[in-house]
């Protein structure tokens, strides 16, 4: 579905990608796990289209796509959902949804998947003449999922989706994500919260300074120690905790 | 002065303030999409005036027909500087944006001032149809035949760009780039081809505004300048992100500067009037009266 090779990101004088590759296969969930600053974030934006590497490729179902405009990757049916959901606040949840369904492809279909979104997230369908920026910040990224899933997407990449949520919500998000990679939909996410990422995860990549710093399947991650240790608050014996 | 003329003073400001709305419209959905101030939008008002000045002038085109002309030869004219000009500096940082922009606008009116003294010299133009200068008399006000005629016309133009941008896809693509055009983009829209679209309707409100010009006030190479500040008060006034809301701003310039007639009974400080509300407006109410934040 996706492979990266050897890629290449900078911003400005400043590197924030040194060499990474990856691949995600098609139906599969896959993580990237990794501090702040260790480019999760640069990453996706750079398979979407927003930020063109200056070395590597990126294949997007064995075409490549680093050239590409964002707007042309979505008509390929990848799209991301941004870190802090990037909602059109000023604008209702239905027109933030037909926005997501904007493509050609999506237009053709855009009222059975408004439908099924509406299905998924049955509060949008009640909130639908609401403006986006009045939703609560979970509600906010039931809305920013939904609308990427309104392009009908094949592969989605999700930013990060449970940041600032409560963790009842968080737990809700993850629940939608397990049922829209079940229908089909190939997923990529960054998360900070690892140990829900790697229990929904097929396989997860560990991102350490802008390079792939380990890989392996969920479970593997969830019992590796430099992974438990960095990740998911695992102290050794003797350790602060 | 009396009752009547208080009264007739409004009812032209009414004219002239949907004239400064209809001048306004279009520089505020440039600046909104773009962020670019079109500095030019002057010197575009004043090309759809000769544009229909001459079609009446040369064809006998009535200037209300004349629109179905100078609308699409207008949008042309944007399509053609954004492509040219404007589309390079769309990508550069905000504060070399800014700067680059004002430099081409500003080169552009220039050039265009220059080309209108070239191609209809310096003197002052307007069109005089068989019905100017006729009006309805309603309790003693007169309400001229073209001037209502051009109201009703702004006001259809700027209900249908309203319902454009509320109603259709690419009002949503145009509305959605304004407010974030990264987001817009992973919408799967093309914010560069959404960057030239708005550019050119901007540019065609232009020449639809010029044409209004062109009936009952005058059109001369070197008004443009004139036409873009006060499109700029009004679009101050108004606030971003609202079409309507630039209109009704647009309207309020013209009664107040009608007030300001009567009660100075001179247009002498006409244009001061203006001038003071837009400081008053960034004083107290930097948003502006219709708009967000």
């Amino acid at each position: 579905m996706l492979e990266v090779h050897a890629l290449e990101v900078a911003y400005g004088d400043l590197q924030a990608l040194w060499g990474v590759s990856l691949e995600v296969r098609e139906g599969e969930t896959v993580v990237l796990i990794g501090p702040n600053g260790a480019g999760k974030t640069t990453l996706l934006r750079s398979v979407a289209g927003l930020q063109p590497p200056f070395h590597g490729r990126i294949l997007l179902e064995g075409a490549p796509t680093h050239n590409l405009a964002a707007h042309s990757i979505v008509e390929r049916g990848c799209v991301l959902v941004p870190e802090g959901r990037r909602l059109f606040a000023g604008m209702t949840v239905l027109e933030n949804l037909l926005l997501g369904g904007f493509t050609a492809q999506a237009r053709a279909a855009h009222e059975e998947t408004l439908r099924r979104v509406y299905e998924i997230f049955p509060i949008l369908a009640e909130r639908r003449g609401q403006a986006a920026g009045t939703l609560s910040g979970g509600e906010q990224q039931m809305l920013a999922i939904g609308r990427a899933l309104m392009s009908r997407p094949r592969l989605l990449l999700l930013d990060e989706p449970s940041l600032g949520l409560a963790p009842l919500v968080v737990r809700d998000i993850f629940e939608v994500l397990r049922a829209i990679n079940k229908d089909g939909v190939t997923l990529l996410l960054a998360e900070q919260n690892a140990r829900m990422a790697l229990e929904l995860a097929d396989r997860a990549y560990v991102l350490e300074q802008g390079r792939v710093a380990g890989e392996g399947t969920g479970g593997e991650m969830l019992a590796s120690d430099h992974v438990r240790r960095a990740y998911l608050g695992y102290a050794p014996a003797a350790g602060e905790g | 002065m009396d009752l009547h003329s208080i009264g007739q003073n409004l009812v032209y400001g009414l004219f002239v303030g949907g004239l400064y709305g209809m001048a306004a419209v279009g520089l505020s959905l440039v600046f909104g999409v773009l962020k670019v101030l079109n500095v030019a939008h002057g010197e575009l008002l004043m090309l759809g005036g000769y544009l229909s000045f001459w079609l009446f002038d040369s064809y006998g085109v009535d200037p209300f027909l004349a629109i179905a002309i100078v609308a699409p030869a207008l949008f042309v004219v944007g399509l053609a500087l954004h492509a040219g000009l404007f589309r390079w500096v769309m990508p550069l940082a905000e504060e070399a944006k800014i700067k680059n922009s004002l430099l081409i606008a500003f080169g552009l009116t220039l050039i265009f001032e220059n080309l209108a003294i070239r191609i209809w010299t310096a003197d002052e133009r307007a069109i005089t149809t068989s019905y100017s200068g006729e009006g309805l008399t309603l309790a003693g006000i007169v309400f001229p035949y073209t001037r209502v005629s051009g109201l009703v016309v702004a006001l259809v133009v700027v209900l249908l760009l309203h319902l454009l941008l509320a109603r259709t896809y690419m009002g949503r693509a145009i509305r959605a780039t304004s407010e974030d055009w990264e987001a817009a983009s992973l919408m799967g829209i093309n914010v560069h081809r959404t960057y030239l679209v708005a550019f050119a309707i901007g540019t065609a409100l232009a020449g639809i505004a010029g044409t209004l010009v062109s009936l009952g006030y005058t059109i001369a190479p070197s008004i443009g300048l004139a036409w873009t500040l006060k499109a700029l008060v009004v679009v101050v006034l108004a606030g971003m992100g609202s079409i309507l809301g630039a209109f009704a701003a647009g309207v309020l310039l013209g009664e107040a500067e009608a007030v300001s007639i009567y009660i100075f009974d001179s247009a002498n400080y006409r244009e001061v009037v203006g001038l003071v509300l837009f400081m008053l407006v960034l004083l107290l109410r930097p948003q502006g009266l219709f708009g967000r934040r």
